[in-house]
């Protein structure tokens, strides 16, 4: 399917086709969208973590000179949310305040500092409730609801069972435990949220410009927050710096934006600050792991047993989902047939979580990584060996329905191992140095879209005009991730064009056909399948028309690129001559492709949610991490990562690698420093210098393999590659700890304050003689 | 209060009447319009809006408008000339060294700071200049590369 002979557009070195934009300051997000007479925005938040609201009192803000409009919950009777079945959330609060820090009114006024006084001037009266800020405590049998219709505070609970479990654990040889408690991550992308909203009055015509990865989402939900003809509404999306799925849903800053705007029939500029963006949120939620695994002699396992409960904060957001992947995702990496899972998704009163980078696999793959390597150590198995015993064998579906046509696992884990030379150096090194493998997978899109309307889950339009030019008009949001680039190389590809032939529009929902946007890594796959499919509609017609001028048949046309001709023919004629005989008949072309889902791809129906995890494709991910361990400081140094990712076909090498390079670092924020902390609900980490990033001195060398199992239903045989290598840092940073200084961590993250605790637990423990690894 | 600021952007010479607690960031960006120097936290944490002033970097956003009087500013838009890209833009556009783009000019402007003071920098005197400016996209790994190259690029004769 889809399998076209390679020329030089794909699978080599592909500097982003906007790069000069972003290294010469040309390139333009949307605080950089500055026009005279647009009013600034400012959102006044709660500071009460939960309570019903008494009273918003804006009278004296009001009457400010320079403050043009002040919106309340009372503007905002619509909910919003990104899960049709859980809009749970008003952009103003309403009635109820349910973390601090929620948006409770907004200002638009002539400058910042007059908007900053009138934030001042406004008075919030609530009648404060019991707050919770940890899902034991939420779920307490006399815990106060903190959404009407979610008893017992739990936006969802999944309990299902696959196969035998308790005769798995009879069979097994080896049966561990392990409890893990995985701290709350947040995207903290480097462009905080903006939003600039036009409102026409004569006209009723809302223009937004939103820092968002899915535009249709915000254009549904202004829609339906402002009860405005869909069609009165244009999103666009200029560059987005960085999203990791901090803006996979509409965020209320956009929509504020709007309210605002309309309010005063006007432009309003709604740029949120650092510590904003932060209780914004929709990172990854904190989560309690108790896992059980049994092992036979030989490293195969033989059942799997996990219970996960996950801090969601005070919103539905993309709770359900996340528990569900958790499950999902859990084991489907392995051949593993006796599973059960109990996950519960708890509302609590802090910032609501999201869909963070490696949407809901990246904690419960750390505890299950972890665990194995424990029990490879005790059965004496090496931790490679312990993950041979369970591969899958594609074509295959998963235990739980999941579709598996390429596995390039056993290649990912080949790579590290050699690279790393694991054979001769594991057990070798000095004290305090270690090594530690773990691997990881993720899905190149959702099979079952968020919104399923029954249209393709992909839709690309390529025009082609009088001038010869290439345009192709997508709605796939580029955040960084170079999706315009591969776009245009992919339509250059088909065509046999050079990359500077092609132009591509994305991000205006004036222009371009809508697109579910950048999450759940779906773009190179999904999108990339319908621009295939409409750059060979042009093919098509190119050739068809290069036949009529050339007195042949069609299939007699040979294309190359800028020449189509006659096989047996001298000479041809020119792509411009071939568009132009084109155009005669068409006038103006554009042609379209669509992408759908197999049905087959979308999961099965063993347990409620079970589609959740369906994709068309999985990534696999190995690595290998080399640690040094300061005893007396519990300073953790990443010497050096090895990582092995199957990303099918690597349509642009240089992309794959970053996005690699980059989902690697971001699991080594995760898993050595980052963290989000409150105090009574007031976030403690609303910056960079408490919410600790890593620094470049901070920073490993990162070695990437590219693996290629080439997917018979990918682009040209490729599968996502910016999530599936995040998940397994943690873990192979955590074993390769353990090599080093015979200690497991099974908490995140692993400061060196944990570091130096465990260490010193472990000393008292065991004064006399040093501590063997993994000894539990 | 309102101050005459007399200075050099970007090479040319320019006065403008500033309200003394204006930070240059925002002097630069809504006033002079040059929005390429960007944003990035509440102040002093990411090194997103660096700038040179007299060839050093610094953060426009702990800067003062007023205070930069009598001196030379270069923003990101000062770089490449007759149309080409300079050493380290081409650097981070070539080794990909910036992905989404944000976090760029700022580590753009520390990275040409560090070639007109020492054009034959370490690595480990790289990481040092670097080490205020935080990226969330590349893991920094071809941020070095990129840095690397443009010292190549440099040497051959390229502006930085």
């Amino acid at each position: 399917m889809n399998r076209i002979e390679r020329t030089r557009n794909v699978g080599g070195y592909t500097p982003l086709i906007d790069g000069p934009d972003k290294v010469s300051g040309r390139a333009r997000y949307t605080a950089d969208f500055l026009s005279r007479g647009m009013l600034t925005g400012r959102i006044f938040r709660s500071p009460y973590s939960h309570g019903e609201i008494v009273e918003v009192d804006v009278s004296e803000a009001a009457r400010l000179p320079g403050v043009k409009a002040i919106i309340t919950g009372a503007d905002c009777e619509k909910t919003f949310g990104v899960l049709p079945i859980a809009r749970s959330e008003h952009p103003l609060a309403r009635d109820k305040v349910r973390y601090r820090g929620e948006p409770v009114a907004a200002v638009a006024a002539v400058d910042d500092a007059t908007a900053n006084r009138a934030l001042s001037l406004i008075k919030l009266k609530v009648r404060e409730l019991p707050a919770y800020y940890t899902a034991a405590s939420a779920m307490a049998p006399d815990a106060v609801q903190i959404h009407k219709r979610k008893p017992g505070n739990i936006e969802r609970d999944v309990i299902f069972e696959i196969g035998d479990v308790e005769e798995g654990f009879r069979e097994a040889d080896l049966v561990r435990e392990i409890t893990s408690d995985c701290a709350e991550v947040c995207q903290n992308q480097m462009e905080m949220h903006a939003a600039i909203a036009d409102y026409d009055a004569v006209r009723d015509r809302l223009t937004v410009h939103a820092s968002t990865q899915v535009p249709y989402y915000v254009h549904l939900m202004l829609a339906q927050i402002l009860d405005m003809d869909m069609a009165r509404i244009r999103v666009v999306k200029p560059q987005v710096g960085g999203g990791f799925g901090a803006r996979s849903e509409a965020l209320n800053v956009e929509l504020i934006a709007a309210l605002l705007a309309r309010k005063i029939g006007g432009c309003v500029r709604l740029v949120i600050t650092r510590e904003e963006t932060f209780i914004t949120h929709r990172g990854r939620p904190q989560t309690d792991i108790r896992l059980k695994i049994g092992m036979r002699k030989d490293g195969r396992i033989t059942a799997v047993a996990c219970e996960c409960d996950q801090r969601g904060g005070a919103h539905s957001g993309y709770g359900t989902v996340t528990i569900l992947y958790s499950g999902s995702m859990l084991y489907a990496i392995y051949d593993i047939y006796n599973v059960k899972y109990v996950g519960r998704r708890v509302l609590t009163n802090t910032p609501p979580c999201g869909a963070m980078r490696g949407h809901g696999t990246v904690d419960i793959r750390f505890a299950f990584e972890s665990l194995l390597d424990q029990m490879a150590h005790e059965l004496k198995l090496d931790p490679f060996a312990v993950r041979r015993a369970n591969y899958l064998t594609a074509p295959t579906f998963t235990a739980n329905d999941l579709m598996v046509n390429s596995y390039g696992l056993p290649d990912c884990i080949d790579w590290v191992e050699r690279e790393s030379g694991w054979l001769a150096r594991k057990g070798n090194l000095p004290r305090g140095k270690g090594l530690g493998m773990a691997c990881s997978h993720y899905v190149s899109g959702a099979s079952n879209p968020v919104n399923a309307s029954g249209d393709p889950h992909a839709t690309v339009k390529i025009k082609l005009d009088f001038d010869g030019s290439v345009v192709v008009l997508s709605g796939a949001a580029d955040i960084g991730q170079g999706s315009s680039t591969v776009l245009v190389q992919i339509v250059s590809e088909v065509l046999g064009l050079d990359l500077s032939r092609i132009r591509i529009i994305t991000g205006d929902s004036d222009l371009v056909p809508k697109d579910n946007g950048s999450y759940s890594s779906r773009v190179t796959f999904m999108v990339g399948n319908a621009t295939i499919a409409a750059a060979q509609n042009l093919k098509s017609l190119l050739i068809a028309a290069a036949a009529r001028k050339l007195e042949a048949k069609p299939e007699e046309i040979e294309c190359l690129g800028e020449l189509y001709r006659v096989a047996a023919q001298d000479k041809g004629i020119a792509f411009d001559d071939v568009a132009a005989e084109a155009l005669k008949e068409a006038g103006t072309i554009t042609v379209t492709g669509n992408y759908w889902t197999l049905p087959e791809s979308r999961g099965g129906n063993k347990y409620r949610g079970a589609a959740i995890g369906g994709t068309m494709a999985y990534s696999y991910s190995a690595q290998v991490v080399e640690v040094s361990v300061d005893g007396d400081t519990g300073v953790v140094t990443v010497d050096k990562v090895w990582v092995a990712h199957d990303c099918g076909k690597a349509l642009n090498r240089l992309a794959v690698e970053g996005q690699v390079q980059g989902s690697v670092w971001m699991g080594l924020g995760q898993a050595m420093s980052e963290e989000t902390a409150y105090h009574d609900g007031l976030m403690l980490t609303g910056n960079m210098l408490d919410y600790r990033v890593p620094t470049i001195q901070d920073s490993p060398p990162i070695e990437v393999g590219i693996i290629e199992s080439n997917d018979p239903h990918g682009p040209f045989g490729a599968k996502e590659a910016g999530e599936g290598s995040l998940a397994a840092f943690l873990p192979a940073l955590t074993n390769a700890i353990a090599d080093a200084i015979g200690i497991r961590l099974n908490d995140l993250p692993v400061t060196p304050d944990r570091v130096f605790a465990a260490i010193e637990k472990n000393r008292r423990a065991s004064p006399a003689s040093p501590p063997d690894a993994n000894a539990s | 209060m309102v101050q005459l600021l007399q200075f050099t952007l970007n090479g040319r010479a320019r006065v403008d009447a500033v309200q003394d607690n204006l930070l240059l960031l925002y002097y630069l960006r809504d006033h002079v319009g040059l929005t390429g120097t960007k944003t990035g936290c509440d102040g002093g944490e990411c090194g997103a809006c660096t700038v040179l002033i007299d060839d050093r970097p610094r953060l426009s956003c702990l800067t003062l408008a007023a205070a930069v009087a009598g001196r030379r500013v270069d923003t990101v838009e000062s770089l490449g000339a007759d149309g080409q890209l300079s050493a380290v833009q081409r650097g981070f556009h070539e080794k990909l060294g910036s992905q989404c783009g944000y976090c760029t000019p700022g580590f753009i402007m520390s990275s040409v700071g560090l070639l007109r003071r020492n054009p034959r920098p370490s690595e480990a005197e790289i990481l040092d200049a670097l080490g205020g400016n935080i990226c969330r996209c590349t893991g920094y790994v071809k941020i070095i590369e990129a840095v690397k190259h443009a010292i190549e690029l440099h040497a051959e004769g390229v502006a930085p």
